[in-house]
């Protein structure tokens, strides 16, 4: 791949498949589509569609905490679910909202919209190859996604329209093994574990496609170290997704046994999560001889990778953003490749420090405390990096900037935060606390969606061949950060105060009674942010039809994905890319030759420098 | 406009910063000082973070705000620094942390230990646990031993029992066995700091010294159903001689059969 000589080959076999002139019909072309930026955009429009579904569910959750037992609004009334109750929603409701929630963003908005929407849209558009590695399989990890949907949307009515699964997305069994333990553990909460294992094979199959793609097709002249940020994250986060995701389906199905066992033949009658003499609400003790921990220890081995899952694919795009914006090359490239590697391996051996209260043995804890402090250092040298990056550059003040530099502030609110959680005994007082989730809200919405909200900023053109309007968009960007830091930053001070997560109710308790006041100022603050993202989703909309039109480089940027038309052909390149430089030459002295502060990862230099020759 | 962004990334972290500075005197801070001989500990190791994290919060906000600014100022006729990084920042920026965060590390074990490691409980609480809190959907169950037994991990006859309510003598260490009936719970006891999963399966023992004499409260940390946020009770500290009479009081009661009552009555 190092070599330019590859390069007649690649040209005829791409010419070929961009003038191909087979005819598709529309169904072809946009619905069962193979094209890898037909998906990415698929993705990205579900997972858009599916954060006002989880928004909508957050500010249930948030009026149920500012005002307890109020008639709430639309659910209450409107749907009649509660009308009986003059709308005062029930407590099982209220378990189902913030599981919910936290379903749908999780698997439904974060990771489909980094790997799912973006990877799929940028990894052969920014190695220069024509399409993923598997075509048919990339389509099938996005219709996947549905019959997940399905499975999420029938779990909300499945044990009636009142009790949809409300376990909490962590589904710590016993209560979600067994039917008889709450109203919701009951066919809801089978139907969520269906959708979640969905979800996991639609993962499977991507990040499969996105390590084939990524190791085998780049472009001529694409060596390992000349990829750009975006597409070294994209390929950890594959690796993480391929090696820990199996652990999850693997758990799916064992609690799935463990519940269906009474309609399944004896022989997979199986108890793995619940030991015997359990007494659920009266029913005959349980016989049996499992072990709840276990499911803790395999659903974190899975979902603590899943937390870098849903941050460095972010992490990569901001870098490459701040870089264009900055006009400047990513300050420490290979240190920043080699944390996030480093993020990858430690998140292997950190998931322990979720279970810090959960009675394992407290050896096991000591050396998961040692493992998360020291992941805290790679995220560290990230955000040195980000700020050497766009220190004395020729900064653009523009959307896609400040939703990056957003990107950095609050991460380091989120990073800053864990240090609390790392440490055990601290860590005791704040287990369960909102503590928690102010801080893996900082890291998710803070971080994670300010990088997607820069990100869809910055590729818009690239998608749809028109540019966003940034002035809506910067009223899109300051609502939604002072609305986040309004709803999220006072969180800290709630957890400090001892306030217990997933409680219905806090106020029943005298000593939380005095919070309720900070409790409605963060809701305001919420619904101002669920509100600003129609601006988002207008802006998005409007832009696809009636944006600015825009040329192939309107960000002036280096990556090769900006050498195509935008947006581009079936085959995506009219010319074969070959690679010649890193993806962040900004300002640099070859690119001031040429009268500009850019230089396409494709300009060739000057006859005579042979620099493309050099393997890596 | 461009400087009014630099100044909006150099503006919330003060917002923040006054927030956080008012908080205590606001009652958005600890419910109480810690009121057990571990909450000193943990509380003591919190503001130790707390201090290292705030350095870290204002130098790299003040930084990125630095930057921010740099970058609105500067003429769009300069050009922009042409660096790939710097090997001795690199190494600056990865060894510094390093050592902040393996020192972290380090002041937390032998608090844990303290909390955590049986072989490191105080002796006189060593395998003598005053009583069994046994947490079911909703509620807390408490068994105490008949006075002048044992805690036996079966319950025995002439056991004690009472609901939501826990009583332990204050100024002594003091052990609970925890267990569950159903479902996942977790003991919290905020101003003691105090916080222990329980698990199906498992007894688990917790010890605490409280301070003083006095009403905790005592809630559930864990979802474990709808009424997850209801599972109120109190852990009520007292001299070991309230204590036992409190415990003897309870026998009398439970063991009352009505037919003294009644007998008075018929007089």
């Amino acid at each position: 791949m190092a070599t330019i000589t590859p390069a007649l080959d690649t040209h005829d076999h791409s010419h070929d498949h961009a003038h191909g002139h087979h005819e598709q019909t529309f169904i072809q072309k946009y619905v069962f589509s193979t094209d890898h930026k037909v998906i990415g955009i698929q993705f990205l429009i579900t997972t858009i569609l599916m954060l006002m579904v989880g928004g909508a569910l957050a500010l249930a959750v948030r009026w149920q905490l500012a005002f307890p037992w109020e008639s709430m609004p639309l659910i209450g009334r409107v749907f009649g679910l509660f009308h009986g109750e003059g709308g005062q929603i029930s407590p099982e409701f209220y378990t189902m909202l913030f599981t919910m929630h936290a379903s749908v963003m999780i698997f439904l908005v974060i990771i489909p919209v980094l790997a799912g929407a973006f990877g799929n849209f940028l990894i052969p558009l920014q190695i220069g190859a024509d399409d993923m590695a598997f075509p048919v399989l990339n389509m099938l990890s996005y219709w996947f996604m549905w019959p997940a949907i399905f499975c999420f949307g029938v779990s909300f009515v499945a044990s009636g329209p009142t009790a949809g699964p409300g376990n909490g997305w962590t589904s710590y069994p016993v209560l979600s093994d067994l039917a008889a333990a709450a109203p919701s553990s009951g066919a809801a909460q089978t139907w969520w574990l269906f959708g979640l294992t969905l979800v996991g094979v639609s993962s499977m199959m991507g990040s499969v496609n996105y390590m084939t793609t990524i190791i085998n097709m780049r472009a001529p002249g694409m060596t390992l170290f000349r990829m750009p940020l975006t597409i070294w994250s994209m390929f950890i986060t594959a690796i993480l997704q391929a090696f820990a995701l199996p652990v999850l389906t693997a758990a799916g199905f064992m609690l799935v046994f463990d519940r269906l066992s009474e309609l399944l033949p004896t022989t997979i009658h199986s108890v793995f999560f619940v030991p015997a003499g359990i007494i659920v609400n009266n029913a005959a003790p349980t016989v049996g001889g499992g072990q709840p921990l276990l499911w803790q220890h395999l659903f974190w081995f899975y979902s603590h990778p899943a937390v870098y899952i849903m941050l460095l694919p972010a992490m990569g795009m901001v870098s490459d953003m701040l870089a264009c914006m900055s006009r400047k090359p990513v300050f420490g490239y290979k240190p920043m490749v080699y944390s996030m590697a480093a993020i990858a391996g430690l998140g292997f051996i950190v998931w322990g420090h979720h279970m810090f209260t959960s009675g394992m043995n407290p050896a096991l804890g000591m050396t998961f405390m040692t493992s998360t402090m020291m992941i805290a250092l790679p995220s560290a040298i990230k955000v040195f990096n980000w700020i050497g990056t766009i220190w004395d550059g020729n900064i653009q003040f523009n959307a896609v900037f400040l939703n990056c530099a957003a990107f950095v502030a609050l991460f380091i609110v989120g990073g800053l935060s864990g240090i609390f959680m790392a440490a055990v005994p601290v860590d005791i007082y704040f287990h369960d606390t909102y503590f928690i989730v102010a801080h893996f809200h900082y890291v998710l919405f803070g971080a994670t969606l300010f990088g997607v909200f820069a990100g869809i900023q910055f590729w818009f053109p690239k998608m749809f061949g028109r540019m966003m309007n940034d002035k809506v968009a910067k009223v899109h960007f300051v609502l939604t950060f002072i609305g986040m830091n309004g709803t999220f930053f006072p969180m800290h001070l709630l957890g400090i105060a001892g306030m217990p997560r997933r409680y219905a109710d806090p106020y029943l308790h005298g000593y939380l009674e005095h919070l309720l006041p900070m409790n409605q100022f963060m809701t305001i603050s919420a619904i101002i942010m669920g509100f600003a993202q129609f601006l988002l989703l207008g802006n998005f909309f409007y832009s696809i039809f009636r944006g600015q039109k825009a040329g192939r480089n309107p960000w002036g940027a280096n990556g090769l994905e900006w050498s195509a038309p935008s947006p581009p052909g079936h085959g995506n390149f009219d010319v074969p890319p070959v690679c010649y430089r890193g993806p962040y030459e900004y300002s640099s002295p070859e690119a001031e030759a040429l009268g500009q502060d850019f230089i396409l990862q494709t300009t060739a230099p000057p006859a005579g420098v042979q620099r493309v020759a050099v393997h890596h | 406009m461009k400087k009014f962004w630099a100044l909006f990334f150099w503006f919330w972290p003060l917002v923040a910063l006054y927030v956080c500075l008012i908080a205590p005197s606001r009652g958005w801070w600890f419910p109480s000082e810690p009121l057990s001989t571990l909450g000193h500990q943990i509380d003591g190791l919190f503001y130790l973070i707390l201090i290292i994290v705030t350095v870290t919060f204002v130098g790299t906000q003040a930084a990125l705000g630095y930057a921010l600014w740099k970058g609105a100022t500067k003429g769009s006729s300069q050009k922009a620094w042409f660096s790939h990084g710097s090997h001795k920042l690199e190494i600056i920026w990865t060894i510094v942390p390093a050592f902040v965060l393996v020192f972290i590390s380090l002041t937390q074990l032998d608090v844990l230990a303290d909390i955590r490691v049986l072989s490191k409980f105080p002796d006189s609480v060593q395998n003598s646990p005053v009583a069994e809190v046994m947490a079911r959907q909703f509620e807390w169950r408490i068994r105490y031993p008949k006075p002048g037994t044992k805690l036996m991990n079966e319950p025995q006859p002439g056991d004690l029992y009472f609901v939501n309510e826990v009583h332990v003598p204050a100024a002594v260490p003091t052990m609970i066995n925890l267990r569950t009936q159903d479902v996942q719970h977790a003991f919290f006891a905020p101003r003691l700091r105090v916080k222990q999963d329980a698990v199906p399966g498992l007894i688990i023992p917790v010890w605490f010294e409280i301070e003083k004499a006095g009403e905790y409260e005592l809630l559930c940390a864990e979802l474990c159903g709808w009424g997850h946020y209801k599972m109120k009770a109190r852990i009520i500290a007292d001299s070991q001689k309230g204590v036992d009479e409190y415990l003897t009081r309870l026998e009398l009661e439970q063991n009352e059969d009505g037919v003294a009552d009644a007998e008075a009555s018929a007089e």
